[in-house]
């Protein structure tokens, strides 16, 4: 078995293999993999028995459930209306300039992947984001830039 | 002129009770149906924002012969402007699974479930610490009730309950047709209660204190407290415990920034009410004898004059319009529709009057959509357009 | 009794049977309330919101597919509200709709189309949509052609493709704008698990999803004088192509239809009933050889029970989703295949044509049978032994286009050496259809005696159950099948793939003890095929059911053994049942494929 293949069917150990699983194993992969690949979800069509098509389907609807690859960071600046008020772009600029990559697109290094996301839940301390799962508010262009060298830093240690 | 209430500061939600067992242990001694009339007496309003009055919700399942049943607490906080459900969920986390237990034990179910959004899945550690201690009591207490936590992974319409219910069975989260509802049909086909979690934290409340403590606060209508998310123009965003039934003025005087052009009370999908009209508008449910009464989730957005209402309406359509489950025609190409058609009339392509024509959209839109996301759109854009209209436009 | 309950509808006040919805009730009455996503084969979506009706008391407007009568409602179904409302919908949906009708395959038959004429939407103020989106056509697959700017999000094929089919080859991907009707992963259709039944070509309301068409190729064909254009007719095609020449369902019109064949200038007008026929001698043989290998010989690598192959889309499917039971299946051809063969060799060789200079057409009520025409291994004649596939719907196109006034054409009879056809053949086009045919014959061939059922019909395996069970047993057989006396034999029929599923299931569990069972992909067979006439429906299958039964009843011949140009075949030709030339010719294999 590839590591894919251990990778869900530990996951459908773990959740069970009804169609309630779907979302806690997808997400399950996400975690690991940072993405769904073709090759995983057609594991998982297999492991609990459904149409892949409509794993695919269920996937897709769900904003952070990325079907492409991504960097081992995923940036997701919030975009909706207390955020862009208090400087959403000025911070959107400030990690574009910085990792030389614009929104949607993953540096080179496939370390980081630059999204935008709608409401967070932080709007008194906006602007937001997540790195991950990890929440960072009342952000500033100096903040972000220390936020991500912070995160550089960790992968050049690693 | 409205009757409001002055602004009143209320502490009940975040006050820090460490007595669970006990208001758990109390309440469970006492019959179902008397605690369903305790609930109903207290007048207390569902407050994700729909205000559905809890009481009967709860009466309805438990009546319902079946043998499985399910209580889902609502955590897919995801219109913008509220974080007040994150805030209990990390501050009071226990009250809510007391509560969620005890509605188990009034209705019969025996399965509970927290649908957090994937936005907050930083909560987690701390949340399942604490679910594997109320597990242990349960476990001690012989009391037949479990709660998980079920993730979503970011999709604003998973708030909706349907859309909730099918995202938990691994579907894509896209609102049901009602009837049935929930109470009748909900997780898995199985009678359910689905209710957010400041509803749930004051059923607690309700249970500790008794329903007159309650019911003695707020206005008619709108009996109690409720949690205010405060943010845009304003010196002090953050979260507030308020009385129900004040006036938008009063509101507008503790938390503007001294120069407040309008507040949009109830998130994306709530109203837009501008300066001239705070004076009418009362913050509660439908049904309050004066003025304007606005029903809200809690979201209260200040925008002071230096905010363009277009660009604010421009950014809600944006979100509707990606966060739509895209299912029926009215919202998914109503919301496509407006953010072109508002674009369009600022520059120039369409004429002014092509706004009214927007405006019969979402008066169809609100008439035709299949769940509360498409009917609420027109709510923020008509009272944006009726009052703004020349920021449309120039 | 069932419990009613009493509302009114536009004021008038009617009883309802309880659990019904406002739609139901609405067309009780005679009242037509449009719909778009709604289908009577189909789950309830209420989703595109066309059917919404006012109830008294309320705001908010109803869905009335999705709404049941509740006493004391009162029902406004052409309010000014309703009106008003419904008309906007359908201009959201031009506005996401590629419009573009005169260019449109579905042009005078798409339900969007007719509402639009119907609530006169004359101007297009909303923004198009479809300039803004870069669709692309998937025309990769030889069945069907997908045109996402067509699409109006109905879920009518998905729903199909998964409540009628059980394929899921098609799934709702996205939300928001950018939802959409698409594949695992996007992919094209034919790389995927669709197994190109076309049931979603007759459930698409527009143009979205239509069958690839081989007109054009058709017409040139019969212009070149060097070839020569032979054309077989599917069963099923008889009973339908009526619909789509402005006859209500249900009429046969075999007389009709092979005169303009010959009209539209086909060289020879032949039948694939002559095949169906044949197929019977070929597959019942191949049955009793089963039997006798795993009763008698204590064979275990015989695989029970033996499935039919006619069905291509039923091939595709279970070459998909259950790869480890193809040797259940008959390797019998379908009668298209074992037809296209023959006509490139037999017919070629009595005719004295060259078989480079034979085009073989075929007209079938199903969208598969284009796909299976194109399979590579279908081409044991040396040549590909089916050159064009079209459907019922096509072969109206040539009618319409050539001209030809359909009602005043004199009946005429297929031509010779590959057009004699029983009434066996002909019920081939319904479900149980094969089954019976087989019957009739295989009974006969082992007992000496017709089968014991008033006048050839045998009713049991008749009917519109999705899953339906025959046993029939047999008594005093003659001396060479005496290994099968007092045996009973078990057969099922399924029709629909959803059915077909639930059938495998059972194989696979090794639940079913079956001998024989008949699959057919569509819904009532190939009458109900991707091919035929849109709409379809319960009703409109029984009509074309009841009219193909009919047909079987007229024939002086009803058993496939009975067929006299078969008996030529055999003595000429072929030899005997599973001989050499027959395996080379009639007989195929199968391929595993994936399951996404």
């Amino acid at each position: 078995m590839d590591p894919i293949q251990t990778l869900v069917k530990d996951l459908a150990e773990k959740h069970g293999r009804s169609r309630e699983s779907v979302l806690p194993i997808l997400q399950g992969v996400v975690e690991q993999e940072k993405f769904l690949s073709e090759r995983s979800m057609i594991e998982i069509a297999r492991e609990i028995d459904i149409p892949a098509a409509d794993v695919y389907g269920t996937a897709t609807f769900y904003s952070f459930l990325e079907t492409k690859p991504t960097g081992k960071f995923i940036i997701r600046v919030c975009k909706t209306i207390t955020c862009a008020m208090k400087g959403k772009n000025q911070i959107l600029f400030a990690i574009q300039d910085m990792l030389k990559i614009s929104l949607g697109e993953t540096t080179p290094d496939k370390q980081f992947t630059l999204l935008e996301t709608n409401c967070l839940g932080w709007c008194h301390k906006a602007p937001a984001m997540l790195i991950n799962d990890e929440i960072y508010t009342e952000l500033t262009p100096e903040k972000v830039r220390e936020i991500l060298t912070g995160y550089m830093k960790v992968n050049v240690n690693h | 002129m409205a009757t409001s209430n002055q602004l009143k500061r209320v502490d009940f939600i975040f006050r820090n009770e460490n007595d669970w067992e006990k208001i758990l242990s109390s309440t469970l001694k006492k019959k179902p149906q008397d605690l369903i009339n305790e609930l109903i007496s207290s007048e207390l309003k569902g407050r994700g924002g729909a205000g559905f009055p809890t009481g009967l919700k709860w009466k309805l399942t438990a009546e319902s012969k079946e043998k499985e049943k399910y209580v889902i607490c609502n955590a897919d906080e995801g219109e913008p402007g509220t974080f007040k459900d994150r805030e209990i969920l990390s501050r009071v986390p226990y009250k809510v699974l007391t509560a969620m237990a005890i509605c188990g034990y009034i209705t019969g179910a025996k399965r509970g479930y927290i649908y957090l959004r994937g936005e907050y899945k930083f909560l987690l550690p701390e949340l399942n610490k604490v679910i594997d201690e109320f597990d242990y009591y349960c476990k001690e207490t012989d009391l037949d009730f479990k709660i998980s936590i079920f993730m979503g992974s970011g999709a604003y319409i998973c708030g909706e309950e349907t859309a909730l219910m099918e995202s938990m069975e691994g579907k894509r989260g896209e609102p049901r047709n009602k009837p049935p509802f929930p109470t009748q049909s909900g997780f898995k086909g199985k009678p359910t209660v689905i209710n957010n979690v400041e509803t749930l934290v004051h059923t607690f409340t309700i249970f500790k204190y008794g329903a007159k403590k309650f019911y003695d606060l707020g206005v008619q209508y709108s009996r109690g407290t409720k949690l205010f998310s405060v943010s845009g123009d304003t010196p002090k965003p953050g979260i507030y415990e308020l009385e129900l039934g004040m006036s938008l003025q009063d509101f507008v005087y503790e938390f503007g920034d001294g120069d407040t052009k309008a507040v949009q009370v109830g998130g994306a999908s709530g109203f837009l009410v501008p300066r001239k009209k705070f004076k009418d508008a009362a913050i509660g449910f439908k049904g309050k004898l004066t003025g304007i009464s606005l029903p809200t989730g809690g979201s209260m957005m200040l925008f002071n004059s230096s905010r363009s209402m277009f660009n604010v309406l421009d950014n809600y359509l944006e979100f509707f319009r990606e966060e739509s489950c895209g299912q029926c025609t009215p919202c998914r190409v109503g919301c496509q529709q407006l953010l072109l058609g508002i674009k369009a009339v600022k520059r120039g392509e369409k004429p002014a009057s092509y706004l009214d024509k927007l405006l019969r959209l979402t008066e169809t839109m609100q008439y035709t959509a299949k769940c509360g996301l498409g009917q609420s759109v027109a709510n923020s854009f008509s009272s944006i357009v009726e009052n703004f209209r020349e920021e449309m436009i120039y | 009794m069932s419990k009613k309950v009493n509302i009114t509808i536009n004021g008038f006040p009617v009883e309802i049977t309880t659990g019904k919805t406002i739609l139901e009730a609405a067309e009780e009455q005679g009242i037509t309330i449009p719909t778009l996503c709604h289908h009577k084969d189909l789950c309830v979506a209420g989703n595109c919101r066309v059917c919404v009706v006012e109830v008294a008391g309320q705001n908010r407007l109803s869905a009335a597919c999705a709404t049941p009568c509740e006493e004391g409602m009162e029902i406004l179904t052409n309010s000014l509200k309703v009106r008003n409302s419904r008309k906007q919908i359908i201009e959201l949906l031009l506005a996401e709709h590629n419009a573009d009708c005169t260019k449109c395959y579905r042009n005078g038959n798409c339900e969007l189309q007719t509402l639009a004429s119907e609530y006169k939407i004359m101007t297009q103020d909303f923004i198009e949509l479809v300039p803004l989106k870069h669709f692309s056509i998937d025309a990769y697959s030889p069945s069907i052609i997908k045109d996402d700017s067509k699409c109006i999000r109905c879920q009518r094929c998905v729903r199909t493709c998964a409540g009628l089919q059980g394929v899921n080859a098609l799934t709702v991907a996205h939300k928001g704008d950018k939802m959409k009707i698409t594949t695992f992963f996007e992919k094209a259709m034919r790389d995927v698990v669709c197994t190109n039944c076309g049931q979603c070509v007759n459930h698409c309301p527009t143009g979205a999803l239509v069958e690839k068409n081989y007109i054009e190729e058709v017409w040139e064909a019969i212009a070149n004088p060097n070839k020569h254009v032979v054309v077989q007719t599917a069963p099923a095609v008889r009973v339908g192509l009526g619909e789509e020449l402005g006859m209500k369902p249900g009429k046969s019109i075999t007389g009709k239809m092979v005169a303009a064949l010959k009209r539209l200038g086909f060289d020879s007008v032949l039948d694939t009933d002559f095949t169906a026929d044949l197929t019977i001698i070929e597959e019942g043989t191949e049955l009793l050889t089963r039997l006798k290998k795993a009763l008698v010989d204590k064979d275990e690598s015989v695989s029970l029970p033996m499935a039919t192959s006619c069905s291509p889309g039923w091939i595709k499917y279970i070459e998909h989703m259950f790869p480890e039971h193809l040797k259940n299946l008959s390797t019998c051809k379908s009668p298209q295949q074992m037809f296209g063969a023959l006509v490139k060799t037999y017919y070629a060789n009595a005719r004295n044509i060259k078989p480079e200079d034979i085009v073989s057409v075929s007209i079938m009520p199903c969208t598969a049978k284009k796909y299976e025409a194109f399979r590579p291994e279908m081409h044991d004649s040396g040549y590909r032994d089916v050159d064009y596939v079209l459907t019922t719907r096509e072969l109206a196109i040539l009618i319409k286009q050539a001209g030809l006034d359909f009602n005043k054409l004199e009946p005429a009879k297929y031509d010779r050496l590959m057009g004699e056809s029983s009434g066996a053949a002909v019920i081939f086009g319904a479900t149980g259809g094969v089954m019976e045919a087989a019957l009739r014959t295989a009974y006969e061939i082992v007992t000496g005696r017709e089968v014991p059922f008033e006048n050839l019909n045998i009713t049991p395996v008749r009917g519109s159950d999705g899953i339906r069970e025959a046993t029939i047993k047999i008594e005093n057989p003659v001396e060479e099948w005496a290994f099968l006396d007092g045996v009973e034999l078990k057969c099922a029929i399924a029709h629909g793939l959803i059915n077909a599923k639930s059938v495998m299931e059972s194989v696979r569990a090794g639940t079913a003890d079956y001998h024989f069972v008949e699959f057919m992909a569509c819904p009532g067979g190939c009458l109900g095929g991707g091919g035929q006439p849109i709409p379809t429906n319960p009703e409109i299958r029984q009509k074309r059911a009841e009219a193909i039964y009919a047909e079987d009843e007229g024939l002086p011949i009803r058993k496939s053994h009975e067929n006299h140009e078969i008996t030529k075949l055999y003595k000429d030709f072929l030899k005997e049942p599973l001989g050499e030339v027959s395996h080379h010719l009639l007989h195929t294999k199968y391929t595993k494929r994936e399951r996404y």
